[in-house]
């Protein structure tokens, strides 16, 4: 019955009229949310932030750059080890280990990471790395793990190196499963960095916690949003480069 | 071109390929033909070290393939799979250059090349060459996995069931077409196939194993009318003789210099010339000697007059280029017992009936 509903509705959100009017619904809801807003004296509450907001947020990138430039440095790199002849057995243990990663809490790895590198930048890099790096791991192995062998067997009974193979074959039509991976390891990345500032590594966790002690909901939220709009940024910005940079033969969205 | 010396490959204590000797000339198609699991693969794919083989010598155009360092043996052997296996990622164009690409080809030359080639599988460069395989159609895909094995212009092409996963259709059309582009190129092929009629169709040597052993290595004619044993009797089939009929051409069971009788004859020459050659019917053809329709026995001594007269059309010719199964099959449709036989321009060449194609056949059996 509820199924039955939600066919319905998915059906008449496919009707030009219906989703052209839901359009319109929404930018003007936005646009009375933001009069109600400015009303209220919120609006010009976070603009005052905007000097912190600006500096946080470069700091805030920063951190999620290195952190996961670093993931992505090691994380592809195992991915493709692990799913070479050689290595293939040890797949399952060195997932499960780096599954470790995820499964603690990100919080307690900060806090763990503290206790080694002290307090600042590094240990919450640290920790950011270890969560990144589940999501980059498993997408590669299973973005290499999906080309069919008969495309390996053909590379390989035309004179392709295992280079060669690796490098013109196998990457480019895993390519749109790591670069998946890729995005949802950083989105999770850009969120999670506010908690950074509690070991002193800075990033908009300074705006949303202090907000937070001081019960001032504006510096909150000058805190919060950019980080909202940050995270949605990362994801449509690899989203683009999933589109423009996978070869179109094995891209499903062109 | 390709000697295989008593090649064995062992996998654990299973022995897949058993002390195999073999030969294949230049420009031969030989088939390795059998059912799943005889070895016919995996002794196709020791010829590119793909599966290295446990002890025995292969040879190349007279070199030991154990000397030459794998990929550049690889590189020199085309490769089709049955799975046709074109790189998703690229176009058609950079697939068929795959293998120029990897020797370090100039550009331009490998991308004309890749243009010509496709020419020759009657696929239209200006549309194709840009393309992805997935905007392809499943024979065009094979037809594409073709030619890039012959993109570097190697001696030898080794196939695995290249056509086996294309419709029964397309799968005719694409077997002449390349049977034509062979006929042309002249490439030592050794193709694997478990169609005994593909096999006859293909092949000018058929290799048949049996778990792992080579049990009969002859020409498809050979292996039709004397089966080595009862194995390959029984995989050949009960209809094997049906199946000659493929090889043997209508010029070559007809018999030549028939009577014919022209227009203005009487019915009196014509009967004569029948009785004369114990026939029931007589061709008559036109001032310049084609086929035009025939004049039968009964009528010949029944009625006066010239053949134009009293002729009939002819129930069907055949074209002498044509194989015997056609004939068969056209004396069945018309319910006739021979047939005119005709060359390209419809000139009376000679007829085929029952009798002489039995007789064709029947020609090995009796060599014996």
């Amino acid at each position: 019955m509820a199924a039955a509903r939600i066919m319905a509705a998915a059906k008449l959100m496919d009707v030009p009229s219906v989703r052209s009017g839901m359009r319109f619904a929404f930018i003007a809801g936005a646009f009375a949310f933001g009069a109600y807003l400015q009303a209220r004296g919120v609006l010009s509450g976070i603009l005052q932030h905007s000097s912190d907001v600006t500096y946080l947020a470069r700091q805030h990138l920063a951190l999620t750059a290195i952190s996961g430039a670093l993931a992505i440095g090691v994380g592809l790199p195992l991915g493709i080890v692990l799913t070479r002849q050689r290595f293939r057995r040890y797949a399952n243990a060195v997932t499960q280990i780096v599954n470790l990663g995820t499964t603690i809490p990100t919080l307690a790895i900060i806090a763990l990471a503290m206790s080694v590198f002290g307090i600042g930048a590094p240990p919450a890099i640290f920790g950011l790395f270890t969560l990144t790096l589940l999501p980059i791991v498993l997408n590669t192995i299973a973005g290499l793990r999906m080309v069919p062998p008969h495309l390996i067997e053909a590379a390989r009974g035309m004179g392709m190196t295992p280079g060669q193979i690796l490098r013109r074959v196998e990457l480019p039509n895993a390519v749109f499963v790591i670069l998946a991976g890729i995005r949802t390891a950083l989105a999770i990345n850009v969120g999670t960095v506010p908690l950074a500032f509690l070991i002193g590594g800075g990033g908009l966790g300074e705006l949303i916690f202090t907000g937070i002690d001081l019960m001032e909901p504006t510096m909150l939220l000058a805190g919060a949003i950019p980080t909202a709009l940050l995270a949605i940024f990362v994801d449509f910005a690899i989203g683009q480069c999933q589109y423009w940079l996978v070869p179109r033969g094995v891209n499903p969205l062109r | 071109m390709i000697r295989l010396d008593r090649v064995t490959k062992m996998f654990g204590p299973i022995t897949a390929v058993d002390a195999v000797d073999m030969e294949v000339p230049a420009g031969a198609v030989c088939v390795l033909l059998g059912p799943s699991g005889c070895g016919k693969t995996t002794t196709m794919k020791m010829i590119n070290r793909l599966i290295p083989p446990s002890s025995g010598k292969i040879f190349v155009d007279g070199r030991d393939t154990a000397e030459i360092d794998e990929v550049t043996l690889r590189r020199s052997i085309g490769y089709v799979i049955q799975q046709i296996g074109l790189f998703p990622n690229k176009t058609v164009e950079d697939n068929i250059c795959v293998v120029p690409d990897l020797l370090g080809w100039d550009r331009r030359k490998s991308r004309s090349r890749a243009a010509e080639l496709l020419r020759m599988v009657n696929l239209d460069p200006g549309i194709f060459l840009k393309r992805y395989p997935k905007e392809l159609s499943g024979g065009q895909q094979q037809r594409v996995g073709v030619v890039r094995a012959l993109a570097a212009d190697p001696p030898v092409l080794l196939m695995d069931e290249p056509f086996g996963a294309i419709d029964p259709i397309n799968r005719e059309v694409i077997q002449d077409e390349f049977m034509k582009l062979q006929a042309e190129l002249k490439k030592t092929i050794v193709f694997v196939s478990h169609d005994i009629d593909e096999a006859v169709k293909m092949a000018s040597r058929i290799a048949i194993f049996r778990d792992g052993r080579l049990i009969q290595y002859d020409t498809p004619d050979n292996i039709l009318a004397h089966p080595t044993d009862a194995f390959v009797a029984e995989f050949v089939g009960s209809d094997r003789t049906l199946k000659r009929l493929r090889l043997v051409k209508v010029e070559d069971a007809m018999m030549k210099e028939p009577p014919r009788v022209r227009a203005e004859d009487t019915l009196d020459t014509a009967l004569r010339l029948m009785e004369e050659h114990g026939h029931y019917a007589v061709v008559m053809v036109g001032p310049r000697g084609r086929a035009r329709g025939l004049v039968r026995v009964e009528i010949a001594r029944d009625k006066k007059g010239t053949v134009a007269e009293h002729q009939e059309p002819l129930p069907g010719v055949i074209n002498i280029d044509d194989d015997l199964r056609t004939a068969v099959s056209l004396m069945f449709t018309h319910g006739v017992t021979w047939l005119a036989c005709v060359d390209h321009d419809g000139f009376y060449k000679g007829y085929v009936s029952q009798r002489s194609i039995t007789n064709a056949l029947g020609a090995t059996y009796r060599d014996d």
